[in-house]
């Protein structure tokens, strides 16, 4: 048996058994179906749901309210992933909506036209939507449900960033008044929320949403630290996608502060015991984008097979809604606290999607990355735009290799899977090249 | 003598070389790949050495490499490489101050940053749109009833281009015919063609950066009329070789030849299957 085997099977177990080892993603696949019984069983218990997003989903303010918070983009994802996407997108496009527009919304206008059904459950129609300005799209995104459903809908307007890379923090006087500007809507949603329930704002249930969400975030940012570990310790997109899953189903519960919490255990263990990933580690890549769902499995082999590694991925910025930052709150100023907290987040995430340049060339030498692949996606021209110069930007500014490949998050129309494997199999020839060439010149090759 | 083999599998066309240990081309073929890419690929190979006078039984072919889309399919191979590296490899080996390729094959069209030893520094293609490549200038071409190695000649005859709006390969005839109903001459139009997909070919370039010296590679390159308004646009003269349509196939020969002095052939071959 090898060393890394027998680490393995020598792993620590915990109360009910369970080896820590591979535990993360078990327990995370099996949290992610009872969320889902959880929505599914929600209307016979007369439970409220709000239709919220990945990008500032203000699941503390919602789940003091115990309103569920339901996710149309993780619908989506798991529409893609099984395969039954093309289905709702047809409907949608049957219904009127445009092959351009974002594939997640088409999958999630569908799901709405067939009464909630999913392959995951039954999804419950909103009392009421939250979403912020991340994203564009979000707004026009909501005001569907308003008009399918005549629920209010509510908009918490982040300021972003004022220009590239000049950020303001606390005690600036933009700061300042941006914080004002968040907390004054924070009173405006619990007003809102008062209203759906009947139910009179919280402020200790507050507390202690935000109290979980703090052992998250604290979490999650160690999670990230840990694939500077060599071999990596996950994959940031295939195992990425499941922690992101409970990042946000899970935010501001204390299950998901115990998932994190014995997640980064397992974690720091494969890190201390050198056990990486069950593929070989030859090349150390991060991922700028939204992964290719529609052919997931197999968009991942295309790497995996060379012995790509994603060691990070900038989905794990914004699609956390900006957790990255390991952002705490001040329980004893919650809601001030609260709205410093999203100001910072949400503001972090756009910038991820954005300005993650200067992000990637940070992390090359920490994390030993020998690759860039940046994955615009034809749903989304806001983000994918913006990839092009941001590639040129890295590459001027470090000697990294990259690969742009365009596809698509959720619409198999526009993957295909021979033009993506042309380009991935040539990237991987390319740093096989590169590595050749540095090996006879005596440079470092890269920690893999 | 041990002499290598370079396999290029493509949408249209099966392209095979040998090529001897002087790196010397000795042997090529070109057959329509059709619906069994395996067969094409054994034809062309078959036809190759038969070509180069290359007896199987007795020298034999030390390694075969795989190329094109169809590069996995070529079962008789060694080894795949994909048609960027080959490109790049084979562009450098035929012109040593290549930086930039521009590849337009019949679905595809590559621009890659090279180095200058042929190591892929930056390449992009099209996407999932056939304009810009060869297979917008065979609409063309059935469009007005012309044979394709009649294009580039009839073009050059034209000093006005009429300018060709539509980017679709598939809509692109009937905008010719209309043009060619109001009068155009043909040459006119052609020109125009050649001009529309040129500028794709441009942006593509761009994308990774045009640096001197550039090597015009695939079946297109065969076109007199594209090299011309190429070299026009870009305001110098690009590299063509009379192999260029079998860039592909030179430069994997080129990678079967480097394993062979790596030491890494495979057992002699003694039996092809056509």
């Amino acid at each position: 048996m090898s060393s890394t085997s027998q680490l393995i099977q020598d792993a620590p177990v915990d109360k009910r058994g369970t080896s820590i080892v591979g535990r993360g993603n078990k327990e995370g696949n099996r949290l992610f179906r009872e969320w889902y019984g959880e929505l599914t069983s929600a209307p016979e218990r007369k439970e409220h749901s709000a239709y919220v997003f990945v990008m500032g989903s203000l699941a503390e303010i919602l789940r003091s309210f115990d309103i569920h918070t339901i996710f149309p983009e993780i619908n989506g994802l798991q529409q893609a992933v099984r395969h039954v996407a093309d289905d709702y997108i047809g409907q949608a496009e049957d219904y009127g909506f445009s092959a351009d527009v974002c594939g997640y919304v088409k999958a999630d206008v569908g799901l709405q036209l067939r009464g909630g059904d999913h392959p995951m459950g039954k999804i419950p129609p909103p009392s009421l939507a939250v979403y912020t300005n991340a994203c564009n799209t979000y707004v026009k995104w909501a005001e569907i449900w308003e008009r399918m459903y005549h629920v209010p809908t509510f908009t918490m307007d982040i300021p972003g960033s004022r220009a590239a890379g000049r950020l303001t923090w606390p005690g600036h006087v933009d700061f300042e008044n941006d914080r004002k500007y968040v907390a004054g809507q924070i009173n405006e949603l619990i007003k809102l929320c008062e209203q759906v329930t009947g139910r009179r704002f919280d402020i200790d249930k507050l507390r202690e949403t935000m109290a979980h969400t703090n052992t998250m975030s604290r979490k999650w940012k160690r999670l990230i630290e840990l694939n500077k570990s060599t071999p990596a310790v996950y994959n940031a997109v295939t195992d990425g996608t499941v922690f992101l899953g409970m990042m946000n189903g899970y935010r501001g519960r204390p299950e998901g502060a115990k998932y994190f919490t014995d997640l980064v255990e397992e974690m720091e263990y494969k890190a201390a015991n050198g056990i990486g990933t069950p593929f070989e580690e030859k090349y150390r890549l991060a991922f700028v984008g939204v992964p290719c769902y529609p052919i997931f499995r197999r968009f991942s082999e295309m790497f995996t097979e060379w012995g790509g590694s994603f060691v990070g991925s900038s989905y794990l910025w914004f699609a956390s809604g900006g957790a990255n930052l390991g952002y705490e709150y001040d329980l004893e100023h919650p809601l001030e606290s609260l709205a410093e907290g999203l100001l910072v987040t949400v503001r972090d995430s756009m910038d991820s999607m954005f300005y993650s340049d200067k992000n990637l060339i940070e992390m090359i030498e920490p994390y030993g990355i020998d690759g860039i692949v940046y994955h615009p996606i034809k749903s989304c021209r806001t983000v994918s735009t913006g990839l092009a110069d941001n590639r040129r930007a890295v590459m001027e500014a470090t000697d990294v290799a990259t690969l742009f490949v365009e596809s698509d998050h959720m619409d198999k129309r526009v993957v295909s899977e021979a033009q993506l494997k042309n380009r991935v199999d040539a990237f991987f020839e390319g740093l096989a090249t590169r590595r050749q060439r540095l090996t006879s010149t005596g440079a470092p090759t890269g920690r893999a | 003598m041990t002499y290598a083999a370079g396999v290029d599998v493509g949408s249209t066309q099966t392209k095979a070389v040998i090529i001897d240990e002087d790196l010397q081309i000795v042997g090529r073929a070109l057959v329509s790949t059709g619906s069994n890419v395996t067969v094409a690929a054994e034809t062309a190979y078959e036809m190759a050495l038969q070509q180069g006078n290359i007896h199987e039984e007795e020298e034999g072919v030390g390694f075969i490499v795989g190329t094109g889309y169809g590069r996995y399919k070529v079962t008789f191979g060694d080894a795949q490489t994909t048609e960027i590296s080959c490109h790049g490899r084979g562009a450098v080996h035929m012109f040593p101050g290549t930086r930039t390729v521009v590849d337009m094959g019949g679905q595809d069209t590559k621009a890659i940053k090279v180095s200058p030893t042929g190591e892929i520094l930056d390449f992009f293609m099209n996407d999932k749109c056939a304009a810009g490549t060869g297979r917008f200038l065979g609409a063309a071409a059935m469009a007005l009833d012309l044979p394709l190695d009649q294009l580039g000649p009839t073009a050059l005859l034209s000093s006005r281009p009429v300018k060709i709006t539509t980017t679709c390969t598939v809509f692109a005839d009937g905008e010719i015919l209309s043009l060619i109903g109001k009068g155009k001459k043909v040459e006119d139009v052609l020109l125009g063609v050649h001009h529309s997909v040129v500028s794709r070919s441009i942006g593509l370039l761009s994308r990774v950066g045009i640096e001197r010296e550039v090597t015009f590679t695939g079946g297109v390159a065969c076109n007199v009329g594209m090299v011309s308004v190429l070299n026009q646009e870009l305001g110098f003269e690009v590299n063509v070789s009379d192999d260029s349509h079998y860039m592909g196939a030179v430069g994997a020969a080129l990678f079967a030849m480097d394993r062979i002095v790596a030491g890494r052939s495979p057992a002699r071959r003694t039996e092809v299957r056509v």
